[in-house]
């Protein structure tokens, strides 16, 4: 089995977000690191390869120091890395990042192609369904769990209050939760092997079926007009009323001590 | 010179820390409180190859170099003492003497399963009798046709009932060196569970409290002729070697104990309030930490050139003498003055500096005391 596995470098958030006077990412001021949801489905990766046998190859668009995070990956066991990378395609949006990411996936071998649901630093969860779209397989989004039987994945979709189990035939795309598992952690031999490793490296040219109007931020239909650090909200009040009546009067009562009606 | 750490070690530091804040940290507290050796632990080091780090991977292990291992210890010692002494004493005091000194049988038999972490490693030199005086071992090895019978006991034995290969130093008889009759002393490769070894008291100690550490004894205890670690009489210059390379091992572990006592007691600082402002905005706070900061670095720069040293030389009992000199009298004087900069708080169990401060002690004294270190050094010096 070929799996290819899409991860992204992001700042991490942890310590908060910080911003450039103009209202862009200073991604300089924070740690960058793989984004969860994409650690996890390198993970979910490296699972389906201990137990069945397949190639891991992991694959990033972004600057030349996100090879740090093919690295990593290839650290954790993956078998090979690719950078996409090129001044062309800088300032992409979610469109113009999936129509790259597909462009650069077309000149590989695949059954299986997981991206993680979303990255911290856009929350779009748009680019994993996209490539699928660019590529014309199916996609089983916010998977939980993963299976594989002959030539078929099963999965479990996450709800917010229940799960679907979906079956899709192989190749297809899934999009990893970082709830999905806990990833394992490097080893000390597997970083010097990793570091050792050749990272390839492709450009534009090296797009497959992908046409200019559609890369980088000249593609991007997407216009980013403002970004702000998220505003905290407070917990809430919790109430368990004795019955309906009460609590159609707890939320009026509500509703006039502020104003509302 | 460039003081610049490479990739490797900038990511396998990376690694560590992870591990150690995830892994060990939440369990440090109830090691000590409870002495409890934690088994779960070490097993989640074997799986992602801490135990056999500066191991070729030819004989199971990483086929990383001796500053990663360094820094392995380090990060886990920053969290928690006792979990950086388990992997220095498997790895310096028994993994190491055996790729250095085995046969390739040896090596295979047992280098392996150690480097995988499916076995533990220690080391048995201290006696009751002989501990700086590492002559006046009593412990004796006959040979008995195709056998070494050992009797006799070691004490003071780091993962002394947890482990299951120790490299135990014996008199083998005596020889005339210098018109002198003097210990003919050996080394030998002894399995748990060999008939004749047991276990005596378990120590109750001050601190690195988990470490497991036992009396070993043994009575009429045979073991094959084939266990004989290196040659015959050459047993004092191989636990000699071997702690040249344990003292890297002490050195990593006692900069680690000094970098999370300060790392702590930085936050501490900033967040204790007295007269209105954190302790932290008080000049004699900003200078006690300035001082133990540089300090610290210092160590940092002695434990790393040893360890470098160990890579790159045959002999490096000078520099890890340094830096095991230096590492444990800092990490020392740093936890004992993060416990004053924590006030009343700092006295408390509660509070990690004072199991820092515990743990820090023993860094001056095994694998060789702070005099010992002296002695090493100046004899280099003026011989």
């Amino acid at each position: 089995m070929k799996i290819v596995v899409c991860i992204k470098q992001v700042p991490d958030t942890k310590g908060g977000v910080k911003f450039n006077p103009d209202g862009t990412l200073d991604r300089a001021a924070m740690l960058a690191i793989m984004n969860p949801d994409d650690k996890a489905g390198l993970e979910a990766a490296l699972r389906l390869k201990d137990q069945y046998g397949a190639e891991v190859t992991v694959l990033t668009m972004g600057l030349p120091k996100a090879t740090d995070v093919l690295r990593e990956a290839i650290a954790m066991g993956a078998d090979k890395g690719i950078l996409v990378t090129d001044r062309v395609l800088g300032g992409a949006d979610t469109w113009a990042t999936s129509t790259t990411i597909a462009g650069a996936i077309r000149n590989l071998e695949y059954d299986l192609i997981i991206t993680g649901r979303q990255a911290i630093d856009g929350d779009t969860a748009q680019v994993g369904p996209q490539i699928a779209e660019h590529l014309g397989i199916p996609v089983i989004s916010y998977a939980q769990d993963i299976k594989v039987e002959g030539d078929k994945v099963i999965v479990q979709r996450q709800y917010d209050d229940r799960y679907h189990v979906l079956e899709a035939q192989m190749p297809c795309l899934i999009t990893a939760l970082s709830e999905l598992n806990d990833p394992r952690y490097m080893t000390p031999g597997g970083i010097f092997d990793a570091c050792k490793a050749e990272i390839t490296t492709w450009g534009r040219a090296d797009l497959k079926d992908v046409e200019d109007c559609n890369l980088g931020l000249a593609g991007s239909p997407t216009k980013i007009a403002k970004a702000s650090d998220k505003v905290r909200k407070g917990a809430g009040e919790k109430i368990v009323p004795d019955s309906p009546e009460d609590a159609v009067a707890y939320i009026v009562g509500k509703f006039k001590e502020k104003h509302i009606i | 010179m460039d003081f610049t750490l490479s990739k490797e070690h900038e990511m396998a530091r990376t690694l560590f820390k992870e591990f150690a804040e995830k892994e060990v940290k939440p369990l440090a507290q109830e090691v000590d409180e409870t002495e409890v050796f934690p088994r779960g632990t070490v097993e989640k080091m074997a799986k992602y190859g801490f135990l056999g780090i500066p191991v070729p991977k030819e004989y199971g292990g990483q086929g990383c170099d001796p500053l990663t291992y360094a820094m392995c210890v380090e990060e886990l010692s920053k969290v928690c003492g006792t979990t950086g002494v388990i992997v220095s004493a498997h790895t310096s005091l028994c993994i190491d003497p055996i790729m250095t000194y085995g046969t390739e049988e040896q090596k295979q038999k047992y280098v392996v399963p150690l480097a995988k972490g499916e076995k533990l490693g220690a080391f048995g030199l201290t006696e009751p009798g002989a501990g700086t005086d590492a002559q006046g071992q009593q412990t004796k090895a006959v040979l008995d046709g195709d056998e070494w019978v050992l009797n006799g006991s070691k004490c003071f034995i780091t993962n002394g009932k947890e482990a299951d290969v120790y490299i135990i130093i014996a008199v083998t008889g005596k020889v005339e060196k210098r018109g002198r009759m003097q210990k003919e002393i050996s080394a030998f490769i002894v399995e748990k569970g060999t008939p004749g070894f047991s276990f005596g008291t378990k120590e109750n100690k001050m601190g690195i409290r988990g470490s497991s550490t036992y009396e070993l004894i043994f009575t009429d205890c045979r073991i094959p002729k084939e266990n004989l670690l290196g040659q015959k009489g050459k047993g004092f210059a191989i636990a000699m070697h071997t702690l040249d390379g344990g003292r890297i091992g002490i050195a990593a572990q006692a900069l680690g104990i000094a970098e999370g006592a300060l790392e702590t007691t930085i936050a501490y600082v900033k967040e204790r309030k007295q007269f209105g402002r954190s302790i932290g905005q008080f000049q004699n706070t900003q200078f006690v930490l300035a001082d133990l900061a540089t300090k610290v670095e210092a160590a940092q720069m002695l434990v790393y050139k040893a360890a470098m040293a160990k890579a790159t030389q045959k002999v490096y009992s000078v520099e890890a003498a340094k830096a095991k000199l230096f590492a444990a009298e800092v990490a020392m004087e740093v936890t004992t003055k993060c416990v004053q900069l924590h006030g009343g708080y700092g006295y408390i169990r509660e509070y990690d500096v004072e199991r820092m401060m515990r743990d820090a002690k023993i860094t001056e004294i095994y694998e060789g005391t702070s005099e010992v270190q002296r002695m090493v050094i100046s004899g280099a010096l003026l011989k």
